[in-house]
């Protein structure tokens, strides 16, 4: 039988698969001519990221060299491109000359996908695909800066790369989380930390908008909020198309890549394709394991023997040095999937397993990994795991055995550390008292002080308690925050401060949170704890409020929502008078209603009309008054000296300045003030969270009033002589609050826990009221401001329907 | 099957939901945290609260009114009885689909 002529297209890693195959099965079978444009043979491309890192060099990732193809009889065509494939007449053209086929095979690989922004033709910007891009990052070193558009696999492998030569890197990332197709959020949290020790610079939920140039060279890029990030190289990473230019050309079936049945011949009967250029079952493949299959499935299929191409689960890890992360299987939706989460927060371990009936479907892991080759096992061959679901996460090597003593930290305390930092008291002071005779929490408390101030170390001290008495002491049942976790509010509040903790992430990472991303419950109080605690460094997550906050409306049992604008110490005029009216006919407000807080309530506004309305009042001068707001509500005055014959001080003037200076700030609940300007209290000061009560000598600010579910008359705070000190004041207290008071407690409720002998002695202390005051202001540097005006600017269609198929589905 | 482009995938924020409108009402879709995609009528069977409005988290979502807990996958309120219908809904090249022969299915039946 005379030899065929095979002719393959792409010196890749496919297809010299398919030549290790061929030329080791049938070695005379074929004669081959391969052509490639870039001027070299096949290397592992998968390797250049090591070769960037300086662990290898391009001669060790080299897989076939000159004297491979000649001991095979390999005629090689490399450096020249092929410029059309005559299906016809069976030749292929080359820039140097024509080749006659009976088999084809297209190895063409894929491109980079380069996002078309303006300046993305300057020099310095690259992808990070082959050699050359490898070489151009190397050619950076200590003290210059790069900056990687995509925060995926290949885009962290490149930035870890130059990290480690010292370039100053930066990465963009479009999305929330790093290598989002591949991690959830807590592994993409734990994989930042360790990029970010590694001194890379990463900026999550990053829109690039220009890339900037001098000269015809990359200076920086920049981004849509206004940032520029100076650069002297830049690296797009953002994805793979198939190069399926030479198939069109020659008319075969393309869609996404080259079309190919389970034998990888394409719409041709003698053509076929392989590797990253091919389109398979609507699917398209940038690992390296599904194209060997291929290249293994394309050399039988050509040996004459009977092979099938079938998609399998797949497994990735990232190839940076100190960044251990796998994954593998599916995370997609579908019927009954049940996840199974593990944390170890003090080695920074997460884990995180998918299940679907009695069968492993994916599998996330980060900080140990040691276990995933075995889950991928479990994944790939569809195991049955009933038998082993309790103890799956602990891995093969899972014997039972004692879990850790969740006292050996306390007990292995020093006497001197310190437990209650508010009053100074440390272990060995705590443990005295109980040797003496303290047996519970309130003795403790009644001989020591400790956790008689703010509370958040009772679990401390209640550790400590169950550490000396042992089985003599019952530990009461703390209430943990929600079924995420057991932790209780006080701790979390603590931990953040002290650990600290700055995002949501590494909260239920570092926390060991058993659910993958919080509840309902846990997730707004959280929230809140880390905007007061770190507000230059978190922020807000409107995905974590309840729908009120969210939307900046109340939400009522149909549906709709109630607009309530603010009316500072519930003075108004004619013409906010006129705005509100002109809003109401506008959009149909069925009910207008006068608040107990002094202001106007426009009840039942459609969803869709809210950035509307608001867009409406802001013209007015009107702003959000926060009527839905676990934060600052209103200042409810009286008309104080202005008008009346009894007034002491201008208490409709305190009362503004006040809600000047507070509007806008989150509070653990809501907060609403009153200013009295005598003391006939027609404000109704002594019934409200804080109250003032003016009398001719000044102003005494009471606090932990309520008038709801409870009824509680305030209780006298201090009294001071100036309008100036009573702002100080009641900022300081309001910000005391915030940083201690659990999430949902008013004030009342959280003066009955920390005492207000505690609360007047932080205030009376000159130093601590500047501190809080100062904590407070800067706080107040991001949130006071409107948000309805923020919300019409900038996401008005979110309260518009996604999409209206009204007339679809009626079809 | 008859999918239905009904807008990309960020258009709905990660932990989140949007809700589209149909002639047999409005129908919730939900974005996870781990990039999933739901469906499911957006009206909660208790007292009606609109789901697209509620907290999402895991595969799950509480409705804003009341805080029950409905499970997306199967629509199975956690630890009540009643649930929501849910629909097939697919993520192509950023966009989502949806099966619009599903929602004409519901009024039919």
């Amino acid at each position: 039988m005379t030899k065929q002529n095979l002719v393959i297209i792409g010196a890749g890693m496919a297809s010299g698969r398919v030549l290790e195959h061929l030329t080791d099965a049938a070695p005379d079978a074929f004669d081959i001519t391969l052509f490639n444009a870039e001027p070299r043979g096949n290397y592992n491309r998968i390797m250049l990221s090591p070769v960037l890192a300086g662990d290898q060099t391009y001669e060790e990732i080299v897989t076939h060299d000159a004297a491979w193809y000649a001991e095979r009889g390999i005629a090689t065509r490399f450096g020249e491109h092929v410029t059309r494939i005559d299906r016809a007449a069976k030749v292929i053209h080359g820039e140097h000359g024509d080749v006659p086929y009976d088999k084809l095979i297209l190895g063409t690989g894929s491109n980079p996908f380069m996002i078309p922004l303006p300046g993305h033709d300057l020099e310095g910007v690259i992808a990070y695909r082959d050699l050359e891009d490898t070489q151009a990052m190397m050619t950076l070193g200590a003290g210059q800066k790069c900056v990687v558009i995509g925060g995926g696999l290949l885009g962290l492998e490149a930035a870890a790369g130059m990290a480690a030569r010292g370039v100053e890197v930066t990465v963009v990332h479009i999305m929330g989380h790093l290598m989002e197709r591949q991690l959830d959020e807590a592994a993409g949290y734990l994989l930042k930390k360790s990029l970010e020790d590694k001194g890379i610079t990463i900026r999550l939920q990053a829109n690039s908008s220009e890339i900037l140039g001098e000269d015809g060279k990359v200076t920086a890029l920049r981004l849509d909020d206004g940032t520029d990030l100076p650069c002297d190289l830049l690296v797009m990473a953002v994805g793979i198309r198939p190069n399926v230019a030479l198939a069109q050309e020659a008319g075969l079936a393309v869609g996404k890549g080259v079309h190919v049945d389970d034998q990888m011949c394409t719409s041709d009967a003698d053509v076929f394709a392989v590797g990253e250029c091919v389109e398979h079952d609507g699917a398209i493949f940038g690992l390296v394991a599904p194209l060997y299959d291929q290249a293994k499935v394309l050399a039988r299929t050509l040996l004459g023997e009977e092979a099938a191409f079938v998609q399998k689960s797949l497994s990735t890890k990232l190839k940076v040095t100190g960044c251990d992360l796998f994954s593998a299987g599916d995370f997609g939706d579908g019927e009954g999937r049940e996840d199974i989460v593990f944390r170890d927060p003090a080695r920074g371990v997460y884990k995180r397993l998918v299940i679907e009936g009695n069968r492993l479907v994916g599998a996330v892991m980060y900080g140990d990994t040691a276990d995933g080759s075995w889950f991928f096992g479990l994944i790939r061959d569809g195991t049955d795991i009933e038998e082993m679901r309790e103890t799956l996460i602990f891995g093969p090597a899972y014997q039972g055995g004692d879990t850790a003593d969740p006292l050996s930290a306390v007990a292995a305390l020093p006497p001197e550390a310190e437990i209650c930092g508010c009053n100074g008291i440390c272990k060995g002071a705590i443990v005295e008292a109980i040797e003496a005779g303290a047996g519970d929490l309130g003795a403790v408390r009644a001989t020591t002080k400790a956790s008689a101030s703010c509370g958040t170390c009772t679990g401390l001290v209640e550790q400590v308690l169950q550490v000396t008495l042992g089985d003599a002491f019952e530990m009461p049942a703390a209430q943990p925050v929600c079924g995420c976790t057991e932790h209780t509010h006080e701790d979390v509040r603590r931990l953040i401060k002290t650990m600290p903790l700055k995002s949501q992430e590494a909260v239920w990472q570092e926390l060991g949170w058993s659910t993958r991303n919080g509840c309902h419950v846990c997730r707004p109080a959280v929230n809140f704890y880390l905007l007061a605690d770190w507000p230059l460094e978190y922020q807000d997550d409107p995905q974590s409020r309840f729908i009120n906050e969210r939307k900046h409306a109340n939400i009522q049992k149909d549906g709709t929502f109630s607009v309530v604008p603010r009316m500072w110490g519930g003075i108004t005029n004619p013409s906010e008078l006129r705005a509100i009216a002109d809003a109401a006919d506008k959009y149909d407000v069925p009910t207008v209603k006068v608040t107990g807080g002094q202001r106007i309530d426009l009840l039942g506004v459609k969803g869709e009309d809210l950035p509307a309305i608001w867009a409406d009042l802001n013209r007015a001068g009107l702003v959000s008054g926060h009527a839905y707001s676990k934060g600052l509500r209103t200042v409810k005055t009286c008309v104080g000296t202005d008008h009346c014959r009894f007034g002491t001080q201008d208490s409709t003037g305190l009362g503004i300045k006040l809600e000047k200076v507070l509007w806008g700030s989150w509070t653990p609940h809501k907060l609403k003030l009153a200013v009295s300007g005598c003391p006939r209290n027609c404000a109704e000061a002594t019934c409200k969270d804080i109250g003032v009560v003016c009398v001719d000598s000044g102003y005494q600010i009471s606090i932990g009033g309520a008038a709801g579910m409870d009824v509680k008359e305030t209780e006298l705070l201090v009294q001071v002589a100036s309008e100036a000190e009573a702002i100080e004041v009641v900022m300081a207290v309001t910000q005391l609050y915030r940083e201690g008071a659990k999430y949902l407690d008013r004030i009342y409720k959280w003066m009955g826990k920390v005492g207000l002998e505690w609360i007047r002695a932080r205030i009376k202390d000159k130093a601590e009221r500047a501190r809080l005051v100062a904590a407070f202001e800067l706080s107040q540097s991001i949130y006071r401001k409107d948000p309805w005006a923020e919300h019409v600017a900038e996401q008005a269609e979110r309260y518009q329907p996604l999409a209206d198929l009204t007339l679809e589905a009626a079809e | 099957m008859a999918w239905v482009d009904i807008g990309a995938l960020d258009d709905v924020p990660e932990r989140g939901a949007r809700k589209i409108r149909t002639a047999l009402g409005c129908v919730a879709v939900f974005r996870t945290g781990a990039q999933e995609v739901f469906a499911a009528s957006n009206a909660c069977p208790h007292k009606g609260g609109p789901l697209s409005e509620g907290i999402v988290h895991g595969q799950s979502v509480t409705c804003p009114l009341h805080n029950w807990v409905f499970d997306l996958n199967t629509g199975q309120a956690r630890g009540e009885e009643g649930r929501i219908a849910t629909y097939p809904v697919r993520v192509e090249a950023g966009r989502i689909l949806i099966d619009g022969a599903a929602l004409v299915a519901r009024s039919a039946a």
